[in-house]
């Protein structure tokens, strides 16, 4: 790769394999920083990013606060009831209203798909996609990659399923996007009632039967089941599914010695996977967010060390 | 004041004279068509190298007033219209107050007629507010002028208050649109499903809520008789539905809008809020039925199913933005561009779906043809004129299309109603 | 003309005579530790590192310093620098610290890499090793140990070629660059 050139992080769709192992390995020197005494460096002193989140998160928006203030930028926080989209204020207004403060980088989470895109194309400012409705969320994905890489040395050949609520999981389909990209070999796996028409054009394979996919797989990927979906008629009831799909220590005796259980968090603890599994031997829950930080310092200082040519005259 | 047309390459439905002809119109009326040219006349047009075509009818567009005037009014809505070459439009109820009282008709055609652009027609609803619970008191709106009855922006849902509009309308005689859209199934999709909507993650709407609510309703009419006129049919499997009800002798008729034929679902990808409409863009495959249910005549009419929506309310997230794009400018190009330069209908073929078929269907009389003793209404085209679109030029108060940047072919040049020139391009 | 300054017997003998003044100043190897800044800083600091082994038959701590982060131009690049691991596996705290890089020539380099340090711990003293110093300071600092004082112009580049991140034999070439250089 020649000189990384993306001003904004919107999805994976986006990212050539190239640059997203370079963002990959941009992050192992940020892990390193991480795990230092003074776990501070000045490479963004002066810069100042905001996060607008219209969706609450505690996780995503904290890792990304952690990262941002480990480079030294100033971080402020737009999110929760102070944020006035759908409440009359259409995007682009607020898109120049957050300009008109000098910002550097926004950090955004929507319900929506498409919201940071169309942010994006009004700013100046860089725009990091935190998630996008059922779409996107590249920086998750970014960091699950990185813990495979991690653990197993590399992504291309190695099998992973993940396994869920397909239909709703913007982590689902980036990860869908990126792993394939970088020569995983993906299975999607869950009800069939959340499992969306023409995945396979994704270039996934699809199963409903989780027993007979484990053998195979590196990676197990769950994701959080919301208790909404049983009213929403996707599911019998949670109980089913837990039995069907969730992931237990009898499913793990099945599985790869070396297999990695990987989950975007939070879990819901007896649903998608046991206890026991969630806190053994092959979980690497806790990487992926320790991953996240250093993940997201990588984006963060990528982007923002881009200028946005296509926008100046 | 007398108006004389030269050189007029005269196309109806039922042929297209190669040979020009002239036309007398005065006191409102074609007075009369032939090769004579000595007519004293106020004002000559001369249509040399152009076609001259009935005045275009749409019995499907909004206009918003009452009620969000902000998005469109009865006078914007009808220089939009006469620009696009209408010289009729009919007015989905689905303003605020409702169309479903002679008040409100009475009130908007008092403002039609001091616009006097052009014929606007309004529509009642067929459920009070569009409520879906119970009838309008459709004798009353056929006598203040309505020629239809709509609840477009949504189904008539429950099969039972279909089943007594079909029964009713026609003991009235009056013509049900029916906008299809089970919206149990649909449940606020935002776009068409399939594997776009699934690589996006936006909230999607399968087709087969339109087809399921065609497939009820032709079952309604089988059983009933009556008549049902579906609007803007946009998937393969309705127009399969139609076409052999048809066959049957069941008495349905159906519509299609330019950007059904022209777009699909891939232009999503961009997150522009004018790709959004309802039923929303589909697959290469449904435009690809669009265009034989056109072309075989199961689709009886092109209609544009005008929706203007203000700069604020589109610029929003995808899913919250309200449906719908603007139309009438580009209706007629748009058909030439990918219908008429394509092989897929003739000019005469266009003229009866966006002119004389309309006017049959919602009983307009005395329009939709070119033929003496009928209404001087008559749209003057370019067919070869290469034009693109842009926002400066429109005459719609709102911008909302996605067709923007599009060069096409094919100009409305002069547009006359009741005898006037209502619209002349410069 | 590129000129070459220095081949690889001269550097060798360059940093065996660096090695030998360490170890003379700071009365053996105590408490040295040896941090060279990425890239050639770190191959010439393992080399140090060896060399003073030889002599004293004893290792030195070495580490990797990867300054890119505390650079102070950042918001000139038009695009952010690739980033590298820095790889100080031992605690520098109370420690004599030899900070090792190829060329001093601003000081802007050193400067970030004292920062650097500084996050790392407090070392007893930091003592600068340079293979070439080629002048046109713009910070008040100054090397401890100097393999060859280089006169240079502002319009000349000092490039080092190492074998470990060069594939080519070690020397020193000074050559004329654009007006801008």
């Amino acid at each position: 790769m020649d000189k990384w050139s993306k001003h904004d992080l919107l999805d994976l769709q986006t990212l050539s394999a190239e640059e997203i192992e370079h963002v990959l390995e941009t992050a192992k020197s940020f892990k390193e920083v991480s795990s230092r005494e003074v776990k501070k460096v000045p490479a963004l002193r002066g810069k100042t990013i905001v996060s607008l989140f219209f969706e609450p998160s505690t996780r995503t928006r904290g890792s990304f606060e952690l990262a941002a203030k480990r480079l030294s930028a100033d971080t402020i926080n737009m999110s929760g009831s102070g944020s006035s989209l759908s409440k009359g204020e259409t995007i682009v207004d607020m898109a120049k209203n957050i300009e008109a403060m000098n910002v550097d980088l926004i950090i955004v989470r929507h319900s929506v798909a498409g919201v940071p895109h169309k942010l994006a194309e009004n700013l100046n400012a860089s725009v990091v996609n935190a998630g996008d409705g059922c779409r996107s969320h590249p920086t998750q994905a970014l960091l699950d990659m990185f813990t495979i890489k991690d653990k197993l040395g590399e992504i291309k050949g190695k099998k992973v399923v993940i396994v869920g609520d397909i239909l709703h999981s913007r982590v689902a389909r980036s990860n869908i996007v990126g792993l394939t990209k970088l020569g995983a070999e993906v299975t999607v796996c869950g009800p069939s009632t959340l499992i969306p028409i023409g995945i396979e054009q994704m270039g996934v394979k699809v199963s409903y039967d989780i027993d007979a996919v484990i053998p195979d797989q590196d990676v197990i990927m769950l994701l959080r089941l919301q208790k909404e979906r049983q009213e929403e008629h996707y599911l019998s009831s949670i109980r089913e599914y837990a039995k069907t799909f969730g992931f237990n220590a009898n499913r793990l005796k099945m599985a790869k010695k070396d297999v990695l259980v990987m989950h975007p968090g939070p879990t819901n603890r007896g649903v998608e996977l046991s206890g026991e599994v969630a806190d053994g031997a092959r979980s690497v829950i806790l990487d992926q967010v320790t991953n996240g930080v250093a993940v997201r310092m990588a984006v963060l200082y990528l982007t923002l060390g881009t200028k946005d040519v296509s926008k100046e005259e | 004041m007398s108006l004389l047309i030269t050189n007029a390459v005269i196309v109806n439905a039922d042929k297209k004279n190669t040979k020009p002809q002239s036309i007398f119109i005065d006191k409102g009326k074609i007075q009369a068509i032939g090769s004579n040219t000595d007519v004293k006349a106020t004002k000559t047009i001369d249509a040399k190298g152009k076609l001259v075509l009935p005045g275009l009818i749409d019995i499907h567009v909004h206009f918003r007033e009452p009620g969000q005037e902000y998005k469109e009014t009865i006078e914007t809505g009808s220089q939009s219209a006469v620009k696009g070459g209408f010289t009729t439009v009919m007015c989905m109820p689905n303003t605020r107050p409702v169309i479903d009282n002679a008040m409100v008709v009475e009130g908007l055609l008092k403002e039609v007629n001091r616009v006097g652009l052009c014929n606007v027609i309004p529509i009642g609803s067929i459920t009070r507010g569009q409520k879906d619970q119970e009838l309008v008191d459709m004798f009353e709106l056929k006598k203040a002028g309505c020629l239809a009855l709509s609840d477009d922006g949504k189904s008539v849902v429950s099969s039972q208050l279909m089943r007594r509009a079909l029964e009713y309308s026609k003991m009235v005689d009056i013509l049900l649109i029916q906008h299809c859209e089970d919206p149990l199934i649909s449940a606020g999709g935002a776009m068409n499903e399939g594997v776009t909507s699934t690589q996006l993650g936006i909230k999607a709407d399968p087709y087969i809520s339109e087809s399921i609510i065609v497939s009820r309703d032709i079952e309604l009419v089988h059983y009933l008789g009556g008549h049902v006129h579906f609007a803007h049919m946009s998937c393969r499997r309705s127009i399969e539905l139609i076409r052999q009800a048809k066959k049957q002798g069941i008495s349905v008729t159906a519509e299609a809008c330019p950007h059904h034929f022209t777009l699909t679902d891939d232009e999503v990808r961009s997150f522009d809020t004018n790709t959004k409409m309802n039923p929303p863009l589909r697959t290469p495959d449904d435009v690809e039925a669009v265009k034989e249910g056109l072309k075989d005549g199961t689709i009886d009419l092109i209609v544009t199913d005008h929706a203007p929506h203000s700069k604020e309310d589109k610029e929003v997230d995808f899913e919250n933005a309200p449906f719908g794009i603007i139309g009438l400018e580009t209706s007629l190009a748009l058909t030439n561009t990918e219908l008429i330069r394509k092989n897929v209908l003739s000019w005469e073929e266009v003229v009866d779906k966006m002119s004389t078929r309309q006017a049959e269907i919602a009983g307009i009389k005395n329009k939709g043809v070119i033929k003496e003793g009928y209404d001087a209404d008559i749209t003057i085209v370019d067919p070869d004129e290469v034009w693109t679109v842009t926002v400066e030029d429109t005459a719609s108060k709102s911008k909302n299309s996605p067709f923007f940047g599009r060069e096409l072919v094919g100009r409305v040049k002069t547009t006359i109603y009741g005898g006037k020139v209502v619209f002349q391009d410069k | 003309m590129p000129r070459k300054i220095m081949d690889s017997e001269s550097i060798k003998r360059a940093l065996t005579r660096i090695s030998h003044e360490i170890l003379e100043k700071n009365k053996g190897i105590g408490e040295i530790c040896i941090v060279g800044i990425r890239t050639r800083g770190a191959f010439l600091a393992e080399r140090i590192s060896q060399l003073i082994e030889q002599i004293e038959g004893e290792k030195v701590p070495v580490g990797i310093l990867d300054i890119t982060l505390y650079r102070d131009d950042l918001t000139l690049a038009s695009s952010q620098p690739v980033v590298h691991e820095t790889l100080i596996k031992f605690d520098i705290s109370g420690k004599k610290l030899i900070l090792v890089d190829d060329v001093l020539y601003t000081g802007r380099t050193i400067r970030a890499a004292l920062d650097a340090i500084t996050d790392f711990g407090r070392p007893a003293q930091i003592q600068l090793a340079v293979l070439i110093d080629r002048g046109h300071r713009e910070l008040p600092i100054r090397a401890d140990y100097v393999g060859k004082n280089i006169p240079t112009a502002a319009n000349e580049s000092v490039r080092v070629i190492l074998q470990e991140a060069d594939e080519a034999a070690d020397e020193v070439i000074v050559k004329k660059v654009g007006a801008n250089g």
